[in-house]
């Protein structure tokens, strides 16, 4: 029973394929509830692949297809009996370039609240769309403006904002794809900082190339590997907290990996 | 405030370290006070009590390392995390010098000290005050402190040519003393290098507040002394 | 070594004055290309203002045609253009934008979705005339609507729909597809993705769109002159199904007619078909300013 509630997320024997092309390879991985989890690796080894996989968002690709299982809580999200929107509703998505809606600052955190079902006053859904922005570091900055348009905050801004409107519809899990990496460094910090306030309430994942941020922020780390130079299969060669990872990793290719020697 | 997490573990491992030199001063206080009094009991705990500073030792190190690991740290930082290296190395001796003089007490076993001891009690004290203090400065970041504190190593050094002048008189006299006095001139030069310890952790909080690294060197009165 | 520098000392330098004297030549012929087209429309512009703003007085709103270039008016004209627009747009712009949303939106991208697109790119090609034949049968004719105003709408209906198509299909394709994702992401479906988003924020691109479009219609003649349109009404519109004219139509009846005046009168009339299609465009640009998004 300990162990159940240990991993929130769990995945068996997946295999994830983009038509006959194998992206990513035979992942057994259990993902620490509460924690920052990062995984990080060469480019074009299959991280982001991974990550989408987590929420079902690879499905929008066409040819994307599935093998294997995701347990989420114990259930297998990619039963046919489970329908992708109720996925997304509790494992939420932070992008890499900041994609804040055209719209208010208040009806960016308005819109998934509606459409997951709130069904409150305008005064309850004030409060939501405050509370949601003091948990974001955002709502000091833009207490004033809530009517402006998401796009004239700059892009640390943005940034959190879009952080706020994956977090008001309250998920379990925050995925994030490389979410600093279009911003400048204090703004990466102010990201991070929330990242760590964040894990009391959520579980992130965070794919980054970054390998310095994955070690600063970061609980646990997976090394993503492709199999071999012909093989273009990326799989997680080794998965571990990331106190170890950093200062000493049990498999050689991590270890070349972070001290920088990888060719 | 950026970075809060990081700060907050960097304060954790300057209490650990303070922590870890107050344990050694009370190893080395109690291990004077077991050989005065003759409580080998004492001394057994003393050395019982080494082992938790190696412990700790290693865990200080261990954090200290992960920190450089995973959060690059930079200037006063990086000063700080190699400081708090060197300092625990320290204190790690300081305690094995505790350790020492426990063992000394422990092999003399029923015979009795050469003479009471005063001066050795008194190096302990002195030794354990810049001890003290030194670690104070080092947790204030009191740079002042710090260069002041070197200087009383000259009464450590100017006791423990006293005590080496003294027992020698008493081997003089009565050859039969020479195994017991040796204990007690090992145990005085124990302390007196405790005082020398202190002296780098001093040198050490300089590096970390100024950025400069430079040894204080005591006078060289010691040698002329025994000449 | 001393190749080199020989090379460094002689060549490059008259090159630079060369290249620049080039650069300057182009920068004349485009000035005077650009000079001798608002030459041209100025040339128009202030020919047909001459001409035509003595004539510019109520009787040319409130007169129908007649025999007499004083009691003379756009009235029926007028009558016929603007219901004309307003039948085609009722018409065009659900099927249009509706179109086009499928197309972009929830076609399957299969051979016949393909076919489909490159051959309504083929048709907003298509010379009006031809429109103008077929609304002559199908409508007309076929329908046996006979020459009447619900023809013609019909009609330019087909002439603007592909170009309304294209236009909406743009417009969508703008919105970038990250928005689609974060909306995805957030647990929405693509109907409510769709709805609350990628059409909300291509509207202001469709709107556009259509009031171009339209203004390129209120300008055609050959096709309304095929399926019947009339030069000479002298009656108001009664209903759709009734017989009509439309502005331009009357304009070149007039310039037909031997009598000077009546040119004059047709020159007013331009006046007027250009004030509508400024307006139109300035509508068109006002909106995109207000409304488009900087993504």
């Amino acid at each position: 029973m300990n162990e159940n509630h240990q991993y929130i997320l769990e995945t068996r024997n997946l295999n994830l394929y983009y038509g006959d092309f194998l992206a990513v390879a035979d992942v057994n991985l259990k993902i620490p509830r509460n924690k920052i989890t990062a995984i990080i690796g060469p480019s074009g080894c299959g991280k982001s692949t991974l990550l989408r996989a987590f929420n079902r968002m690879n499905e929008l690709v066409p040819t994307a297809r599935t093998e294997g299982e995701i347990l989420f809580n114990n259930e297998n999200i990619y039963d046919p009996s489970i329908d992708p929107v109720e996925v997304r509703r509790r494992i939420g998505m932070v992008f890499q370039k900041p994609n804040p809606f055209p719209k208010s600052i208040y009806e960016n955190i308005a819109w998934g609240l509606r459409i997951n079902g709130f069904k409150g006053s305008k005064s309850e859904l004030d409060d939501l769309v405050e509370k949601t922005l003091k948990d974001a570091a955002l709502w000091d900055e833009v207490k004033d403006k809530l009517d402006q348009s998401g796009l004239s905050l700059s892009g640390g801004q943005q940034q959190r904002l879009c952080i706020a409107r994956a977090i008001a519809i309250r998920p379990e899990v925050i995925l994030m794809d490389e979410p600093a990496s279009a911003l400048d460094p204090i703004a990466t910090l102010r990201i991070e900082e929330l990242m760590q306030e964040l894990k009391k309430n959520y579980t992130i994942i965070i794919v980054t190339h970054n390998m310095q941020q994955a070690a600063r922020v970061s609980d646990y780390t997976a090394m993503m590997m492709l199999l071999n130079h012909e093989v273009r299969s990326g799989t997680v060669i080794e998965f571990d907290r990331t106190e170890t990872i950093f200062t000493n990793p049990k498999d050689k290719r991590t270890q070349d990996y972070v001290t920088g020697r990888f060719g | 405030m950026l970075r809060k997490t990081f700060s907050q573990e960097l304060q954790q491992l300057r209490d650990n370290t303070v922590e870890l030199g107050q344990i050694v001063q009370k190893m080395i206080f109690q291990s004077v006070q077991a050989l005065k009094y003759r409580d080998i009991q004492a001394s057994h705990e003393i050395l019982e009590l080494d082992k938790e500073v190696n412990r700790r030792r290693f865990e200080i190190e261990n954090q200290a390392l992960v920190l450089i690991a995973t959060q690059q740290p930079m200037a006063y930082d990086l000063r700080l995390i190699a400081s708090i290296l060197e300092i625990a190395g320290e204190l790690e001796r300081i305690g094995d010098y505790a350790k020492g003089i426990a063992h000394i007490n422990i092999r003399m076993g029923d015979e009795p000290l050469v003479k009471p001891l005063i001066d050795i009690p008194r190096m302990a004290e002195k030794s354990c005050d810049m001890l003290n203090r030194a670690l104070q400065a080092f947790l204030q970041e009191d740079e002042q402190s710090a260069r002041s504190i070197p200087a009383e190593d000259d009464e450590v050094d100017a006791l423990y040519i006293q005590v080496y002048r003294e027992l020698i008189t008493y081997v003089i006299q009565d050859p039969t003393t020479i195994e017991r006095a040796n204990w007690l001139l090992w145990a005085a030069h124990n302390l007196e290098r405790v005082a020398d310890r202190v002296t780098n952790i001093c040198e050490r909080t300089i590096y970390v507040t100024s950025g400069v690294m430079k040894e204080i060197s005591s006078s060289d009165d010691e040698f002329k002394a025994l000449q | 070594m001393s190749a080199i520098s020989s090379l460094r000392d002689v060549t490059f330098e008259q090159q630079l004055a060369l290249r620049q004297r080039r650069g300057k030549v182009l920068e004349v012929i485009a000035f005077f290309s650009i000079l001798l087209g608002i030459a041209m429309l100025l040339t128009l512009l202030v020919d047909v203002t001459l001409d035509g703003l003595p004539w510019l007085r109520p009787q040319l709103f409130t007169e129908f045609p007649s025999r007499f270039p004083e009691k003379s008016g756009l009235r029926s004209a007028l009558q016929g253009s603007i219901w004309l627009m307003v039948f085609t747009a009722l018409m065009v712009i659900p099927i249009g934008v509706g179109a086009g949303i499928y197309l972009e939106e929830f076609a399957p991208k299969n051979r016949l979705t393909e076919f489909i697109e490159i051959n309504i790119a083929n048709l907003a090609g298509v010379p009006s005339i031809i429109y103008g034949l077929l609304g002559l049968g199908l409508f007309v004719r076929g329908l046996g609507l006979g020459r009447s105003l619900l023809a013609g709408a019909l009609t330019m209906t087909l002439l603007v729909l592909p170009i309304i198509i294209v236009t909406t299909r743009e417009a969508i394709r703008a919105v970038p597809r990250s928005i689609r994702l974060a909306a995805l992401a957030l647990g929405a479906n693509e109907w409510e993705t769709a709805r609350d988003h990628v059409l909300v924020y291509s509207m202001p691109a469709i709107l556009t769109g259509v009031i171009l479009a339209m203004s390129r219609a209120i300008g055609e003649t050959a096709p309304l002159i095929t399926i019947g349109a009339l030069t000479y009404i002298a009656f108001d519109l009664r209903g759709p199904l009734d017989i009509f004219t439309v502005l331009p139509i009357q304009i070149f009846n007039w310039v037909s007619l031997p009598q000077k005046d009546f040119q004059s009168l047709s020159a007013a009339g331009i006046i007027i078909l250009l004030a509508l299609l400024l307006s139109m465009n300035a509508v068109a640009i006002w909106l995109r300013n207000r409304l488009f998004i900087r993504w």
